[in-house]
């Protein structure tokens, strides 16, 4: 019952979250100078200010603000996301059709950067914990404060000159080989070796973080009482980590994970362009360049949403890993 | 007797047809048919539909879906296309245009005189930014004699008008889908219809557009290629990588940054052209507004092209892909007239014409609007703030995105800033729009923005557009460059040579003045040796 009215009431807030996210992103947008009437003409080398006018009519851009703003939040009801003219198609369609590539990416970055960063950070740690192997720890250490440093796109570049130009080994750009028409999982396969240098350029700097902040969480953990108590009574330095430290240095990573899935999208972006892939973070970036304002809204929209599905989750996983926590709205 | 004339026409005709069949297997003999070439669009076309949208990515991959009347040579005259052939009267008011028979839809419906009636008269006199100025302006009627021949009635002699029936001016539209729609918002704007040697097959958007071979394309044996496939890279770096790495075979100047452009073209297995931009021969110039001071004065405006080392900014900033230019007028078009004053690198000139100005540069700041097309357009306005401070000014960059951009300049918003104009041909449709004083209008960007405004300019332009003798028309246009070059109406920096970079082993990939705009109807690929 309680767990109802937590998830109620949070629902509740973020639809308002939500709505004023969206009026924001619709006020925000017209500061910017130019529209896509004149972007369209300016590409079109026009010279015929009859055809720009035409244009803004047609985008409905002649209506007061208020009046658009009002038919976008109506439309918005009815899953209407409105009508991109930049590619004339309706912008629900267009993100349908976009959204899974990036939460493909989003999803194996997120995975590939949790597992192996805790995995480093729990290795670091131990090795200082025992008092062996202590050069490993600052091998991992040097490693993720380096990747943590690295500009993405820098990182992203260099993969694909070793391991596309130089090695040959993975594919440089796109989600699958064109034309190909591979089935089954063959196509799975080959969707994998495309995921593989965007998901590694946008999870190292993520896994570095990981890294760290479980390695210093495990220490924490480790110079406290109660494993002070197990290793006193002869507990083995593996299981008092296992058992006792491991999982109440978990704690940051779960917050940090919650604050990470909300960047990834942002992070996405710059993949996204490299790596040619046909995800929604890129269909953002040229919707901000070409002024095409109602798919722009659509996304931020989406990727808003997603945000606050992600927290509401992080909160349910809080519980689930420490149930002492409770839920308060 | 008629009816055995008819019939040695049918004999003549059968004739003919068998010769070409027999040459056109031969040709096919010659070439390859078959195979994928991959290419690169940059950046993702809003839509495919020529007529409704002209922006570059959709005039290159269009052009291999829809054809226009005409198409141009590497010197710009016309050749057939879906014109076999063609008259104009000798007051120059009527161009009959006689059409190919047996030319399909990519639906199978034929292809008639009806359609480009349609075409130019519905369809394109709303849409086309630039055509429906020219045909509302000049074209009193367009009507379909019989189903093969069309007639164009001009109210007023317009001497360029030939220029503008290649695919990406008077493209032809298929009448039996878009009659009586509203053609912006017609679903069909989907999947495009053309008569063009290759069809549309797919569009993932973000990742791939896919054209495949029109088997009953009207030229028999062509196409050689049975698919294209364009990548959307969005990165430049990427998109160097992957023609680098082979994984595309064709890539336009464009398409990758300058920095990368020598090292490509000097892989061993690659070749590359310049040729094939006759027809836009793109032009770089420096805009000033000339409203106000400093540059209302035109001896700050000749000091300013002395300050300029143009040589250096094509070498050094442009990695050599241009050409300096002498005047407003490209010279790969017609009517380009190299006697006109020269505007060499002289700084003492320059401080000279500054003080004989008698403006005070240190009183007159100057902001300069910078180019937002990438690092290179930012290095030069870097270079000019250099050289603009050389004289004296104070000088500001400001910074901006294309939507900034086009709303500032056309709302004559700025002290200086730079574009790249094609000319399409003619002076007519892509040079006098920047100087006439009738182009003197708000919310346009690419007209005449710097409010340059000389009656004499427009008399001389006016007369020449409409002037049917080619020596005439010479020496009309050799004055207004002199006049406009006199005062440095707009700063002519360079002529843009964009260079076409392909695998050595794709061939016919250029054999126009629109280069890689033209269909690649005999573009082929050579098997590699063994």
């Amino acid at each position: 019952m309680k767990f109802l009215t937590f998830l109620l009431s949070r629902l509740g807030k973020a639809a308002f979250v939500v709505l004023g996210v969206v009026t924001m992103n619709f006020l925000l947008i017209r500061l910017a100078p130019g529209d896509p009437a004149s972007i369209i003409a300016g590409e079109s080398g026009s010279s015929d200010p009859a055809f720009v006018a035409q244009l803004r009519q047609q985008f409905g851009l002649d209506q007061p603000l208020v009046v658009q703003l009002w038919t976008y939040l109506k439309g918005l009801l009815h899953l209407d996301f409105g009508f991109s003219y930049r590619n004339q198609l309706s912008v629900f369609d267009l993100i349908v059709d976009r959204l899974p590539a990036t939460l493909l990416l989003m999803g194996a970055a997120f995975v590939f950067s949790i597992v192996l960063g805790i995995a480093l950070g729990v290795a670091a740690s131990k090795t200082r914990y025992v008092n062996r192997h202590r050069w490993l720890d600052s091998v991992i250490m040097s490693l993720s404060l380096l990747l943590y440093a690295t500009p993405l796109f820098w990182l992203s570049l260099l993969a694909i000159l070793l391991f596309s130009v130089q090695l040959g080994w993975l594919p440089a750009f796109g989600m699958e080989t064109v034309g190909a028409d591979l089935r089954g999982w063959d196509h799975v396969r080959d969707v994998a070796l495309h995921l593989v240098l965007p998901t590694v350029s946008l999870g190292c700097f993520y896994m570095a973080m990981y890294a760290r902040l479980m390695r210093s969480s495990m220490l924490e953990v480790m110079g406290m009482d109660f494993v002070k108590t197990a290793r006193a009574k002869g507990v083995p330095a593996g299981l008092v980590i296992r058992r006792h430290v491991r999982r109440n240095a978990a704690l940051p990573i779960v917050t940090f994970s919650g604050i990470q899935l909300g960047q990834l999208a942002g992070g996405a972006v710059l993949t996204e362009t490299v790596f040619g892939w046909p995800g929604i973070g890129r269909l953002m970036f040229d919707a901000l360049m070409q002024r095409d304002y109602l798919l722009l809204l659509g996304v931020f929209l989406v990727t808003s949403v997603m945000v606050v599905v992600f927290n509401l989750l992080t909160d349910l996983v809080y519980r689930l890993v420490d149930p002492r926590i409770e839920f308060g709205a | 007797m008629k009816p055995s004339i008819s019939a040695f026409i049918g004999k003549a005709t059968l004739a003919a047809v068998a010769a070409a069949a027999v040459l056109g297997s031969a040709a096919v003999c010659a070439q390859t048919r078959g195979g994928t070439l991959d290419a690169i669009v940059q950046p993702e076309p809003p839509m495919l539909i020529l007529g409704l949208n002209q922006q570059s990515p959709t005039q290159y991959v269009g052009g291999k879906i829809y054809e226009g009347l005409l198409t141009y040579g590497a010197d710009l005259t016309p050749q057939p296309s879906l014109a076999k052939s063609w008259t104009v009267s000798p007051d120059g008011l009527t161009y009959t245009f006689v059409l190919q028979s047996g030319v399909k839809w990519h639906d199978g419906k034929p292809f008639t005189a009806d359609d480009v009636v349609f075409s130019a008269d519905k369809f394109l006199r709303v849409t086309h930014p630039r055509v429906r100025v020219v045909l509302n302006k000049y074209v009193e009627s367009i009507t379909a004699k019989d189903p093969q021949t069309v007639v164009f009635k001009l109210k007023e002699q317009f001497t360029p008008f030939l220029a503008l029936f290649g695919t990406d001016n008077m493209t032809m539209l298929p009448k039996h889908i878009y009659e009586g729609t509203d053609f912006k918002t017609n679903p069909a704007n989907q999947t495009p219809i053309g008569t063009g040697p290759f069809k549309f097959k797919e569009w993932k958007r973000g990742s791939v557009i896919v054209l495949e071979r029109n088997a009953d394309y009207w030229q028999k044996g062509l196409p050689y290629l049975d698919k294209i496939v364009f990548h959307v890279i969005p990165d430049a770096a990427s998109r160097a990588v992957a023609f680098e790495k082979g994984d595309v075979q064709a890539i336009r100047g464009n398409d990758i940054d300058g920095v990368d452009s020598k090292r490509l073209q000097a892989l061993p297995d690659v070749d590359s052209t310049t040729k094939g931009t006759e027809f836009y021969s793109t032009m770089t110039s420096m805009v000033m507004n000339e409203r106000k001071p400093p540059f209302d004065n035109v001896k700050v405006r000749q000091a300013v092209m002395h300050a300029m080392n143009r040589k250096f900014i094509v070498n050094t900033i442009f990695f050599g892909l241009g050409k300096v230019a002498t005047g407003p007028i490209s010279s790969t078009t017609a009517f380009y007239d190299p006697n006109v004053t020269p505007y060499d690198f002289d700084l003492k000139k320059a401080r000279a014409l500054i003080k004989e100005s008698g403006v005070d540069p240190k009183a007159t700041p100057i902001k300069i609007l910078a180019y937002p097309y990438g690092s290179t357009w930012d290095r030069l306005g870097e270079y000019t703030k250099q050289s603009l401070e050389a004289l004296g000014f104070p000088v500001e960059i400001e910074a901006t995105d294309a939507g900034g951009w086009a709303q500032r300049v056309s709302n004559f918003d700025f002290d200086l800033t730079f574009h790249f104009t094609d000319q399409f041909g003619d002076p007519a449709i892509g040079v006098a729009r920047l100087f006439l004083s009738s182009n003197i209008v708000k919310g346009s960007p690419f007209v005449n923005n710097e409010g340059y405004s000389n009656p004499k300019v427009d008399d001389l332009f006016n007369r020449a557009s409409s002037e049917g003798d080619k020596a005439k028309r010479q020496a009309l246009y050799s004055e207004v460059q002199r006049i406009l070059v006199d005062e440095v109406a707009n700063a002519y920096l360079f002529e843009i040579k964009g260079v076409t970079m392909y695998r050595k082993n794709v061939k016919n990939l250029v054999t126009s003045g629109t280069g890689m705009n033209d269909s690649w109807a005999k573009a082929y690929i050579e098997p590699l040796k063994k």
